[in-house]
């Protein structure tokens, strides 16, 4: 009779009970990184850590959780909400927020148990590390060298101007930058400005191009009698929204530049609230991706950990049981549903890559050609986590077998009918709907009403003209539509427009004014 | 690489600065809900923190966002049981149905409201700032009991002006005695020998030897066990001990009759509030008592006191004999600080103000450390009784009291501003 002995011999666990140690921390860390680089080959920001207090913690909720931010009585009241539904055992905290800056700054809560420290290091140190360094929003779009230089400066300049100027004075620029935040954002690369040298060079290339091919003939062609020759006003029209750059999706980039009353300090207000706006505008779009991947790296390293026994039975117990908190998923009828938790999608999203990798069945490999058993499971996800956002990895990776194991279906709302429909489910003919469906509901291009400034004309009457494009005639929430466009009145200074057009017929549905006597 | 860092001793406070700007913004709705909440207060609740919720009117971020309600959307869940695709489900009848169904919704969101707590600070701040108290007065009410040291035992460190002599002594009596220290009279025993010996000069005496061989023995011994060592030494210890203030007893009295409206009574509640909390700075505990009267008077709780209404008479004396009698039967003047207040609309039956100031002049005042009285007028006929010569009988009664009295203070007020002259004195003269 023999013993079946393990294979590897299991090491002596790092910890016993909850209490954590500045070098137990130290030690975990160590292993965690052994993990994380060398197995799931993960390329990190160095870390820093802080351990902090719950008060601490409350502090960082408040201010968006950046270290350092101005001031501003928005964050004061995030507080006093924050702390009340915290006191009143509402709500739990945070076990950790992490900040995409270079080194990665994360803050881990004092009272998590030696356990929950090393979930958290995995989670964040590692998971949302990696992410913020390697995928591709977060490359383009933020500066994780210089964030907290950026905040620092701002929170100095900001403080300047409220002993110079007053603080209401500030506070009205920043309450009405922070109204027309969302709307702050550049969604797509730009081409950079022109130099003035190449706009000469383009000009006298198209003078030279018209005198080469002029040719007399084309006057004598006759015009097309139902397109009327532009008139002189058109014209005009067409030139100054040209020379703005119109129509413009970014307002308080417009305004910053083009705004007739500002002053120097104020538009140097909205410009460090635009820049704020961006730098979490990926955020807001790979929420679903971000937590899968961190959660996905957590689990997979305690588990590794666990296997190698450097955590007792005890330390993998109560870390599964925060691991399963993390990604429950009630159903669409459960009291404490809230929409989809996107841990556990991004989560499953994952697990569910890296089933496709290794284990394919015939259905994956008709669904996703390309990937199905290409074995390299690691590859695989790192190339997701660099290349996509929400929408366009759940357009890509959402497998029919995910969507069954959740149970999605869609659900319509038209407000001309007394009922709502279900629109598709979890079977064949559903898939791709459920997919396009769930995709398009993490784009905030499609979340965010669509508003563009379209004209304004400064020499005339200095009316800014805003169109919101309603797409599927959902229109915009009317009280905050008025008080959103006051605070966009505050900023131009002259009347203001708001013209509500149907994205597919192109009819004018309605118009707003703000100080239209301005 | 050093990857960790402790910030849990940084300061913690970071959102001081965006709490005041909250507070400033939200001040006006702040405000209307503290004047609300303090005519449910008690008197000796006033000063507590508190948690109110405002609406959220004045401090909603708006931005461009879509309507719950309208057009056509689609939405993704989870968890589906039953449906297949083309099933019908009704809507709920408050929202839909009906076109947009806006109203629903607006309605909805208008009853929303914020909580959150108010410091004990935040909540004086707004209080006094209504009454307009001046800075120096209100720091005074905010700041907590003077502490006095007191002592507490004995301690091993301190400064040479708190050595604890007798104590130090008698612990180095102790370890004296434990480690065999010589005692002087054994040492000048045995050189008094020697002494004497070489005073005789027997060289050979056969103990010599020995007895320098104790001598040195005893030196060495006193030596290396100290008379006194750090280790004995003591200090006396204090400790910060709230003041031992003795107690005070506040008399708030009222007239109730019919004259006395809503208004009068708020402002008559905050004269009392004042009050209190001027005493509350000096004395460990303080009773209140409150007596209201019509034509009779009687001793009541706080609540009929401010919200029950009476018909009647108006006859002044009662409620000071009533005063008077209770004084006699709990509050001793020798073992209580008295101080009344009184507040009415400065009408009284005919001839009885006479007696009122007979009163005050020959019981009342000799008993009492302060005596308010404030009469509430309307914001017109303040303009009327600008001179303090001219006024009602009572009012008449109670200048001759003033002027023998330097503890009595009498003031007309309208407006709850006018409220703190009366105790400008009483504050001035406890500080000089």
């Amino acid at each position: 009779m023999t013993l079946l002995a393990p294979a590897v011999k299991r090491a002596k666990p790092l910890f016993e009970g909850t209490e954590w140690t500045f070098d137990l921390l130290q030690r975990l860390y160590e292993e965690i990184e052994i993990v994380a680089r060398e197995d799931l080959g993960l390329d990190v920001y160095p870390n820093q850590l802080e351990i902090i207090s719950s008060e601490q913690m409350l502090d960082a909720y408040a201010s968006l959780g950046m270290p350092i931010l101005y001031r501003h009585w928005s964050f004061g009241k995030r507080f006093a909400r924050d702390q009340k539904m915290y006191q009143k055992g509402l709500t739990g905290l945070a076990y950790e927020i992490v900040i995409n800056s270079n080194p990665c700054i994360s803050y881990n809560m004092e009272d998590n148990s030696a356990a929950l420290h090393t979930l958290v290091m995995a989670h964040a140190a590692f998971g949302h590390n990696h992410f913020f360094k390697n995928n591709y929003l977060f490359r383009e779009w933020t500066d994780a060298e210089s964030i907290l230089d950026f905040l620092d400066y701002a929170r100095r300049f900001i403080a300047a101007c409220e002993e110079r100027y007053g603080l209401l004075e500030v506070e009205t620029v920043l309450d009405a930058a922070h109204a027309l935040m969302d709307h702050g954002v550049f969604r797509y690369h730009r081409r950079p400005e022109p130099t003035r040298r190449e706009v000469e060079e383009r000009r006298r290339r198209i003078a030279e191009e018209q005198e080469r091919s002029y040719n007399d003939l084309w006057r004598t062609v006759p015009r097309d009698p139902s397109r009327p020759e532009p008139t002189l006003a058109e014209i005009e029209a067409k030139e100054r929204r040209d020379a703005l750059h119109l129509p413009e999706e970014n307002l308080l980039y417009f305004l910053e530049l083009h705004s007739p009353i500002l002053r120097d300090w104020q538009r140097e207000l909205l410009s460090i609230v635009r820049q704020l706006a961006q730098y979490f505008y990926p955020q807001r779009q790979t929420k679903v991706m971000n937590e899968g991947c961190a959660t996905f790296v957590h689990h997979h390293i305690v588990n590794a950990l666990y296997d190698k026994g450097l955590l007792s039975e005890g330390a993998m117990l109560e870390i599964l049981h925060s691991h399963s908190n993390v990604v429950f998923q009630p159903a669409f009828d459960d009291p404490r549903y809230s929409g989809l938790n996107p841990y556990t999608l991004g989560f499953n999203m994952m697990c569910d890559i890296q089933r496709i990798v290794t284990e394919p069945k015939e259905e994956d490999r008709e669904w996703f050609p390309d990937l199905a058993g290409t074995g390299d499971w690691r590859a695989a996800l790192k190339h997701a986590w660099a290349n996509y956002r929400d929408e366009s990895f759940i357009q890509q990776y959402l497998s029919p077998k995910l969507i069954r194991d959740m149970r999605l279906f869609v659900l319509s709302d038209d407000s001309e009918e007394s009922f709502y429909q279900v629109a598709n489910i979890h079977d064949e003919r559903g898939y791709r709907h459920v997919r396009r469906s769930l995709a398009l509901g993490y784009d905030p291009g499609t979340a965010d009403p669509d508003i563009q400034v379209v004209d304004a004309n400064l020499k005339g009457d200095r009316v800014l003209r805003v169109q919101h494009t309603v797409r599927d005639g959902i229109p915009l929430d009317e009280k905050d539509r008025d008080l959103a466009l006051d605070h966009l009145q505050t900023l131009w200074g002259y009347g203001v427009s708001l013209v509500a057009v149907d994205r597919d017929s192109g009819a004018v549905l309605g118009e707003n004014v703000a100080g239209s006597d301005g | 690489m050093r990857h960790f860092i402790d910030r849990r001793l940084n300061p913690k406070d970071k959102n001081l600065g965006n709490r005041q700007r909250f507070i400033r913004r939200a001040k006006e709705q702040i405000r209307q809900k503290i004047n609300d909440s303090i005519q449910n207060r008690k008197i000796a609740d006033v000063d507590s923190g508190e948690t109110i919720s405002i609406p959220t009117r004045s401090i909603h971020e708006p931005h461009f966002r879509h309507s719950r309600q309208g057009g056509f959307r689609e939405g993704v869940l989870g968890g589906n049981k039953e449906f297949s695709s083309g099933d019908r489900i009704r809507k709920p009848p408050a929202g839909g149905g009906e076109g947009r169904g806006k109203e629903g919704s607006d309605s909805g969101e208008g009853d929303d409201s914020f909580e959150f707590a108010l410091t004990r600070d935040e909540f004086l701040d707004l209080f006094f700032e209504d009454l307009e108290l001046p800075d120096l007065v209100k720091k005074d009410l905010q700041e907590m009991l003077a502490t006095k040291p007191q002592r507490a035992g004995f301690t091993t460190a301190g400064t040479p002006t708190r050595l604890a002599i007798r104590r130090t002594m008698r612990n180095a009596l102790g370890r004296r005695l434990v480690l065999h220290r010589p005692a002087d009279a054994e040492l000048e025993e045995v050189e008094a020998e020697i002494a004497r010996i070489e005073a005789d000069d027997d060289e050979d005496y056969p103990g010599l030897e020995a007895l320098y061989a104790r001598r040195e023995a005893l030196q060495s011994r006193r030596r290396l066990v100290a008379f006194i060592d750090p280790l004995d030494i003591r200090y006396r210890n204090y400790q910060p001990r709230p003041q031992p203030n003795s107690k005070a007893v506040m008399f708030c009295l009222m007239d109730v009759s019919g004259s006395m409206g809503e208004r009068e009574k708020d402002l008559a509640k905050r004269f009392f509030i004042l009050l209190h909390l001027f005493l509350r700075r000096r004395y460990d505990r303080i009773d209140l008592v409150f007596i209201r009267h019509t034509h009779q008077a009687s001793v009541v709780d706080e609540d009929t006191f401010f919200y029950s209404r009476e018909t009647g008479g108006t006859v002044v004396s009662s409620a000071i004999e009533e005063m008077l009698k209770e004084i006699e039967k709990n509050y001793s003047p020798r073992e209580w600080n008295i101080y009344a207040a009184q507040a009415s609309d400065g009408e009284n039956f005919a001839g009885d103000s006479e007696y009122c100031a007979r009163l005050m002049q020959e019981e009342v005042m000799p008993q009492l450390q302060y005596y308010a009285y404030v009469e509430i007028l309307d914001e017109r006929e303040i303009e009327l009784f600008a001179n303090p010569q001219v006024g009602a009988a009572l009012w008449r009664a109670y200048r001759g009291v003033t002027t023998s009295h330097e503890n009595f203070a009498m003031k007309r007020v309208a407006r709850a501003a006018d409220i703190y002259p009366v105790f400008r004195e009483l504050f001035a003269k406890k500080e000089g």
